[in-house]
């Protein structure tokens, strides 16, 4: 058995880094590269694509990726962990073995491919048997929004990805994988946790929370002592060194930028967080109460002490149903009185809509630069600002209001307030909501299944 | 004597649908029981009121020096529901560091906290 193992960050969202995969196998040595694809609506707009294209409905980008790493999985071994394969896991996999073959490492490349969360074409019949499917959030049943879902994939663990991997899996793929599993999963496999060995379970769960936003661990979006952060342009993606004890140290690789300190760990350890005495996953339930962090050099951060328990017996479902629809209009004022005349601007703007007699769930006016995103605790501008953007949003379910909405910012820049510019952009897009709604469901409703192709 | 929670702690914020979470972390471990004393629930909602429109709820993270506040209805529906330049609270950490604290001279100085300017 290995006596440490080193699993790499390269991607912390859909949209990340290009470069990050790449410079994590090529900067150092490292056992497994983890790359974290999936938002809260990913899946759905995945779900459109696959609607369009039965080929599609996977990240993309994952195979830009695959390409960058192709030498290092062949040459060295390095092992490939990734919920890149969205809503269709399987077209994803084929398309990874075709890009191996393209680039002359046909069948050298034996790919894993986890399935079984994606309850879309089972939740007539879910509901049907009593499956409430409630909001978490509101407590509403999905039958208020049943005919417009648009995607419901679990929230599925690391047992199927473990499996993956003790089949010989060098690239595996998953959909609706927790991001936390990604990362637990290759050390389950490496030290043979057992499925009960809830302490060690959780050590890998936080392990995988530190490092699934990327190099928000490592200097990135780190508020502390922000301006003497090293080269940022160079900046390194954490890894995980993991000892079979459940203790790991997060550390880069030597000569990238960014820093790795027990505050900069700790701002990752509380990002998104929710009652920390029970960080829930389909494998363990995380105490991060019990979390013990400290210095183990420069860049070095030790992890140790973490506590777990048994899960519940319940997954989460990730939901997505359409929600109306929306725009956004933008209009920025200059110096002198910006903010006076961005205000005129709305309450102007206000009236001609309420005398074209459009009605919204909502209308949001926001003052970039005086207090969009501090609101009433921003305080009055500290003198005349130079210069105060507009930002004009409504929401509706009537499409053609919102459509009727758009054409009314242009006409601002001759027919409003003076000092007016910024509307290089054209008119505001009308954009379909798809919103998210969070539900729960038996565990023993959802079969994975793991596949290894070559 | 007035002290600014920014120059006391780091902070970060995030989202889970409508409601936006705020981790504080003291900056030295020895502040960390003055930032749990003065930073209740009742506090902090004050200071987000008219920002938000639910309640919160807060959490210990002693382990981290750390508190854990949950900002419900805070994101105007949450996610891609939201017109807010801020849709996923990620800028709630800086706006819950705007408070100033009042802290006894004595145990200010006792504490070296650092005094506003």
């Amino acid at each position: 058995m290995k006596q440490v193992v080193r699993v790499a960050a390269g991607q912390g969202f859909w949209g990340d880094w290009l470069e990050a995969p790449r410079r994590q196998v090529e900067g150092g040595p490292v056992d497994y590269l983890m790359l974290d694809y999936l938002a809260e609506v990913t899946m759905s707009i995945l779900q459109k694509q696959k609607e369009r294209d039965p080929r599609m409905g996977y990240a993309r980008d994952f195979l830009g990726a695959i390409e960058s790493v192709l030498p290092a999985i062949v040459e060295r071994g390095v092992r490939v962990i990734a919920n890149a394969g969205g809503v269709n896991p399987v077209a994803c996999a084929q398309a990874v073995r075709e890009l191996a073959a393209a680039k002359g490492a046909g069948g050298k490349v034996r790919i894993g491919i986890v399935t079984g969360d994606d309850l879309l074409p089972r939740i007539d019949e879910l509901v049907t048997h009593g499956h409430v499917l409630a909001n978490m959030d509101t407590g509403e049943p999905l039958e208020t929004v049943r005919d417009r879902v648009l995607s419901a994939n679990a929230y599925i663990g690391s047992t199927p990805i473990v499996e993956a991997l003790s089949r010989g899996a060098q690239v595996v793929v998953t959909g609706r994988s927790t991001d936390t599993a990604l990362t637990m999963a290759p050390l389950r496999h490496e030290f043979g946790w057992a499925a009960d060995a809830w302490d060690k379970l959780a050590a890998g769960i936080v392990a995988g929370h530190i490092i699934e936003c990327g190099a928000q661990c490592s200097g990135g979006n780190c508020l502390i002592d922000w301006r003497d952060i090293p080269d940022l342009a160079n900046v390194g993606y954490p890894i995980v060194n993991a000892n079979p004890d459940g203790t790991f140290e997060i550390s880069k690789h030597p000569g990238t930028g960014g820093r790795i300190s027990v505050p900069s760990v700790t701002e990752q350890l509380v990002y998104e967080m929710g009652d920390p005495h029970a960080y829930i996953t389909p494998d363990v339930v995380a105490d991060f109460t019990t979390i013990k962090l400290e210095s183990a050099g420069p860049d070095r951060v030790r992890v140790f002490g973490i506590g777990g328990r048994p899960p519940t017996d319940k997954l989460k479902v990730s939901i997505a149903y359409r929600a109306g629809f929306k725009a956004v209009g933008t209009l920025v004022y200059s110096w002198p009185e910006a903010l006076d005349k961005a205000q005129l601007a709305d309450r102007v703007l206000r009236e001609r809509l309420d005398r074209l007699g459009l009605r919204f769930d909502k209308v949001m006016t926001e003052f970039v630069g005086a207090s969009a995103t501090h609101g009433p605790l921003a305080g009055l501008p500290n003198g005349d600002l130079p210069e105060v953007q507009l930002r004009f949003g409504v929401r509706g379910e009537d499409r053609a209001a919102v459509e009727r909405f758009t054409r009314e910012i242009a006409p601002l820049v001759l027919n409003g307030p003076p000092s007016v510019t910024g509307f290089a952009g054209g008119r505001p897009k009308v954009e379909e909501i798809v919103a998210y709604w969070p539900a729960l469901i038996d565990k023993t409703e959802v079969q994975t299944a793991v596949e290894v192709i070559a | 004597m007035k002290v600014r929670l920014a120059d006391i702690a780091h902070a970060r914020s995030g989202d889970k649908g409508d409601t936006a979470n705020v981790g504080v972390i003291a900056l030295r471990r020895e502040w960390y029981d003055l930032i749990a004393r003065e930073l209740t629930e009742r506090r902090v909602a004050d200071h987000f009121r008219g920002v938000i429109t639910g309640a919160v709820q807060r959490y210990e993270l002693p382990n981290l020096a750390a508190l854990n506040f949950l900002l419900h209805g805070a994101l105007d529906g949450g996610g891609t529901l939201s017109l807010k330049t801020d849709a996923q609270g990620k800028v709630f950490s800086t706006a819950l560091l705007r408070m100033v604290l009042d802290v006894p001279d004595a145990e200010a100085r006792s504490l070296a906290l650092p005094v506003a300017s």
